[in-house]
């Protein structure tokens, strides 16, 4: 990331600490909630010593290899894997045959098969897996495998995907919302209409994909993979083995960033499958390009808008058709149809919504969750109408924005009403008055960047500057009935707190909040945080903000059981009660300073444990018409977009994103602007390079070299301008998830500041060259 | 490149690569360990072999390993030209004191990747890869570089880039790129490329431009639009017709659009007629690049001119 901390911060208001300065006079170390606590494996990470699922080595371990579809839809004639298992050096070959569970799996809903049987579905379906003494013999026998395949023509548009031959026994609609609210006869006097298309991104994570396998003398089977939500990947493997939930057990190694579900099934199921089968340690590494092929994308998304207005530019009824491209298996596109359709107006009031979402199978790569999916689609799609109404009414168009703001107590197209702070208004005037930054032609030529790069042949008099806005919503933890719920334990011994919760820290920073909660609320300043595994009570997958919100509300839930545990006995002895006692530094004192201890006197040699749970009020599922109170909470946020277009050779580079962000509260402000910019910049990715390209079905370039991730000189400066702390009642802390809310928007804010430079209508993201080309100019 | 030793001296990646692995501190002991291997595969900065080797679509059975010939690391002058060392690294070559002898190969060198990338990746390397969207093919194409090629018994002969480059000659077994004699013109030259991002990227065109006053020549090479750099050599004579070289040496702009579009039609012409005498539109994505192409031979010229 290009953005510097020392000039984003001083404009960060409201918070206790500032990046910057990670080391504050008083204390040697900061500590407690609001501070910018540095994380405890930081040092290890950055100095390569972190232990991954990669650099994982058991006694006798044999290396997996997975043999994957080269077609994205094909019947499976026969599968011969006679030669592969007389290759020296192979242990075993495992195909369909060799799954002693349920064959199927899946993350939202059962319809994958571990191995195809008869049907390939998409480029990259596992068929088959080797285990043998060496990686390339293992690559070389699952190349041995003789698939005869009968090459039948691929679903790739999923606009045919209604009509077509089902591709699967469940069908190719996965599900269908029409959601209907308010006057259907309601029109404007002001009417635009646009089709959108947004692309195939990948989350690729950047630390490579890989897992271990293994076997157990009670006939169970350990995995130590990277997962993201290791009970219901435990559920599911148990499943599969046909082995009882309790014999297999998932350990959780360090998560090398995830900003989706980490893992790819499709090679950790097949790993426990052949330790089980050779009774060795198995492990594999994927590689970059079976990275790309196997695990799930962000739905490519086709959007028609229909927006009415008043001559004011009040909004009316908006109308929408969503389709979302699932790819070849279901997994969370249900859950994604849901936000996009519920989200598809958008943080502003309009009295009347008919949206029709549907998420429809095809042959193309299976898509699933990448964080803000669904709301990140529809943003983009919504706010490029926003920008259309303003330009039919004259209207300035953060002006047009401004007239139809939500805030608490409006009501979503679902009929929910919005209970939680929804500050919109206030978020968009942050930004609205933040100095815009210098031209380049007053800056001095040297410091110039132009759109192509330092070295690229940008002009500045072929360079035009746009200023655009986005305003995005995204729900926080599970939706529609989901039961969310986390159980955090903590113990505390010799002066050291320990908390043991599978809440898995997949780079959001779980861990450094766990120990500032227990920090604040025990006065321990050592906590540590103890490895996620199975054995370990649930607490749901890393994903929409969950652990800050359940888990750390476990955390501190137990936390304060501790407390309560250590100072009851002092409190009974002085006879007052324990809420006139505080812990501070690790001493005891009385409000009144009569008493004065330790908390390693208090403990006197004892441990103390306590386990709690936390689970959020329950929400409902969307009923036939698109209605129910399906979402916890909601986050939103705010960004303009300053741009420079080459309007010759339409290349954009991005120089500045603004972003302000309701946050409920600030727990860490150093990881706080890390998220936020980290996801600003995978939505400038969106914006402008990200496109996994499938023509045919078939994945082309699947490296880095082809799928262009933003670099640090595509990174545009992000000013955190305002984080407004309004807190949420019923979040533990009043804190809201930060992550995706960035993600949703910036990508909204860049398209609609190329508008602004072009004038062209930019209804495709990513945003190709001609796009942004000025012709005539 | 990416090989990683586990715990058992297992590595992840193409262990049988490279049995055998010499590194030959001078020219003709390269070409002699090539000449008495001729299964061996020579690398030089391996940004693009590794790639292949890691990625199991090449198994060299012995490499030779070029990084220690000191001879062809760096440039001697040779009656007004510059004969450079196939080992040149991108890198050295982006430094000032090269960008004062050849300013557009500099250019190109700065442009060629990621620090990674120019710090290992080499000229000759670039050569021999021959990839269409190699940075410095298209200035050594508008330069008209000739290559000297070493072989077999301290033998020297040599060809024009271009020859290689269309594949009208091929190095013969046993040959080695050595040198790359480039004529030092003294007078501007321009190396512009576009990319998708502002990031390192792969060029989607590229425009190399050298004017050489002494022979009253303007050239110009569009590389990574076709396997090979393409020379608009019409264009070239038009322009350089133009061009009063005795005095300011300046085109008004109407001159450099033109150019531009000549430029770009030449290496993106329009489809012939049909039988029926209708003719089918270009796509838009091919418009587009056409347009590119015209924008940068237009700008190349202007900054060569300016």
């Amino acid at each position: 990331m290009s953005n510097d901390a020392a000039t984003a911060t001083p404009a960060v208001t409201g918070t206790a600490g500032t990046a910057g300065d990670a080391a504050p006079a008083p204390e040697a170390l900061p500590h407690g909630l609001g501070v910018s606590l540095p994380s405890a494996d930081a040092r290890a990470k950055s100095e390569g010593t972190f232990p991954y699922a990669a650099d994982l080595w058991a006694e006798g371990l044999l290396w997996a290899a997975v043999l994957r579809s080269p077609h994205p839809h094909a019947r499976i004639v026969s599968i011969d894997t006679s030669h592969a298992r007389e290759m020296p050096g192979v242990r075993a070959v495992v195909t369909h045959e060799d799954v002693p569970g349920t064959p199927l799996h899946g993350r939202g809903r059962i319809d994958r098969p571990v191995f195809a049987s008869e049907v390939v579905r998409h480029h990259g379906e596992p068929i088959a897996a080797v285990a043998a003494d060496h990686p390339d013999t293992a690559r070389m026998a699952a190349a041995a495998v003789i698939v005869e395949y009968e090459v039948l023509d691929p679903v790739i548009d999923p606009e045919q995907a209604f009509e077509a031959e089902p591709l699967h026994p469940d069908g190719n609609l996965i599900r269908h919302i029409p959601l209907r609210h308010g006057d259907p006869e309601a029109s404007g006097e002001v009417v635009v209409e646009g089709q959108y298309r947004i692309g195939r991104q990948d989350p690729a994570p950047i630390g490579a994909e890989a897992g271990l396998a293994v076997p157990r003398p009670d006939g169970g089977v350990e995995l130590y993979i990277g997962s993201t939500d290791p009970h219901t990947d435990r559920d599911t493997a148990a499943a599969v083995y046909g082995l009882a939930p309790d014999r297999v057990k998932i350990v959780v190694t360090g998560v090398p960033g995830a900003t989706a579900d980490r893992e790819d099934q499709g090679f950790q199921l097949p790993l426990g499958l052949l330790a089980l089968k050779t009774g060795c340690p198995v492990k594999l590494t994927a590689t970059r390009e079976e990275s790309f092929l196997g695990h799930a994308h962000r739905h490519p998304t086709l959007l028609r808008y229909r927006h009415h207005a008043d001559a004011e530019g009040r909004l009316v009824k908006v109308e929408a058709q969503i389709l979302l491209d699932g790819g070849a298996y279901a997994d969370t596109s249900s859950e994604a149809l849901a936000a996009a359709v519920s989200f598809a107006c958008g943080p502003y009031v309009v009295p009347n919504a008919f949206i029709e979402g549907w998420v429809v199978r095809t042959n193309n790569p299976p898509s699933g969750h990448v964080r803000g999916e669904g709301a990140m689609q529809v943003c983009a799609a919504y706010e490029a109408q926003m920008d259309k109404l303003a330009k039919k009414l004259g209207l300035d168009p953060a002006e047009l924005r401004m007239r139809n703001v939500m805030s608490t107590g409006d009501v979503l197209p679902t009929g929910q009403s919005v209970t939680c702070p929804a500050p919109v208004a206030e978020l968009l005037e942050a930004v609205r008055e933040f100095p815009l930054p210098a031209l380049p032609k007053d800056t001095p030529e040297e410091e110039w960047l132009l759109p192509g790069g330092p070295e690229g042949a940008g002009e500045p008099g072929a360079v035009r500057r746009g200023v655009g806005y986005g305003l995005g919503m995204v729900h926080m933890l599970g939706a529609e009935g989901a039961d969310e719920v986390s159980t955090a334990t903590v113990k505390v011994h010799d002066g050291i707190a320990t908390v043991l919760c599978a809440a898995v820290d997949t780079g959001q920073g779980f861990s450094t909040l766990a120990r500032q909660i227990v920090q604040e609320t025990l006065g321990i300043d050592e906590v540590h945080i103890a490895q996620v595994d199975t054995d370990q009570p649930p607490a749901g997958a890393g994903c929409r903000g969950r652990h800050t919100w359940v888990s750390g509300g476990a955390v501190e839930r137990a936390a304060k059981m501790v407390r309560t545990q250590l100072l009851q006995p002092l409190a009974h002895k002085f006879g007052m009660s324990t809420e006139l006692l505080q812990i501070t530094d690790g001493k005891i004192t009385s409000y009144d300073g009569v008493l004065s201890t330790t908390v390693a006197e208090a403990l006197d040699g004892k441990e103390l444990w306590a386990t709690a749970q936390c689970r959020p009020h329950p929400t409902e599922p969307l009923d036939g018409a698109g209605q129910g109170d399906a979402f916890v909470g909601m986050a939103f946020c705010a960004i303009r977009a300053v741009v420079d277009v080459d309007i010759e050779l339409g290349s954009v580079r991005v120089v500045e994103l603004a972003i302000a962000q309701d946050v409920g509260r600030v727990l860490n402000p150093a990881q706080l602007a890390a998220r936020i910019e980290a996801g600003v910049t995978q939505g400038v990715g969106i914006a402008l390079t990200e496109n996994l390209r499938t023509p045919r079905g078939l994945i082309r370039h699947p490296d880095l070299t082809g799928y262009s991730l933003p670099t640090a000189l595509d990174a545009p400066d992000i000013r955190i301008v305002k984080l407004v702390e309004e807190r949420d009642v019923v979040a533990p802390f009043g804190a809201k998830a930060a992550s995706a809310v960035p993600v949703v928007t910036s990508p909204a804010a860049v398209a609609s500041a190329v508008r602004a430079a072009t004038g062209r209508p930019v209804n495709r993201l990513p945003i190709r060259p001609q796009a942004a080309v000025v012709t005539g100019a | 490149m990416g090989q990683r030793e586990g715990a058992a001296g297992l590595t992840t990646h193409a262990p049988q690569a490279a049995q055998a692995v010499t590194l030959p501190g001078s020219l003709d002991e390269a070409v002699a360990a090539l000449a008495a291997m001729p299964w061996a595969v020579p690398v030089a900065g391996g940004t693009d072999l590794m790639t292949a080797v890691n990625s199991g679509q090449l198994r060299p059975a012995a490499l030779v390993g070029l990084g220690r010939i000191s001879e062809i690391r760096g440039w001697q002058y040779q009656d007004g030209h510059a004969l450079l060392g196939a080992g040149l690294t991108h890198a050295r070559m982006g430094r000032p004191d090269f960008a004062a002898l050849i300013p557009a190969l500099a250019a190109a060198a700065r442009a060629a990747g990621p620090p990674q990338i120019r710090n290992a990746g080499t000229l000759g390397g670039n050569i021999a890869t021959a990839a269409p969207t190699g940075d410095a093919l298209p200035v050594l194409a508008a330069l008209e570089a000739t290559l000297v090629i070493a072989g077999p018994g301290g033998a020297r002969r040599e060809m024009p880039v271009s020859h290689l480059l269309a594949g009208m000659e091929m190095l013969r077994p046993g040959e080695l790129i050595g040198y790359v004699r480039v004529p030092l013109l003294h007078a501007p030259q321009v190396f512009l490329k576009a990319t998708g991002r502002t990031g390192p990227g792969r060029a989607a065109a590229s425009v190399a431009l050298v004017l050489d006053p002494a022979r009253r020549g303007v050239r110009c090479a569009v590389g990574a639009i076709a396997p090979m750099p393409l020379r608009p050599l019409d264009a070239e004579a038009w322009v350089a017709g133009l061009i009063d070289w005795d005095g300011e040496r300046t085109l008004v702009p109407e001159a450099l659009q033109a150019f531009g579009e000549y430029v770009a039609a030449a290496c993106i012409p329009d489809p012939a007629p049909e039988v029926d005498g209708s003719v089918t539109p270009l796509p838009p994505a091919v418009l587009h690049l056409r347009r590119t192409v015209a924008a940068l031979a237009r700008r190349a010229l202007g900054r060569a001119l300016s």
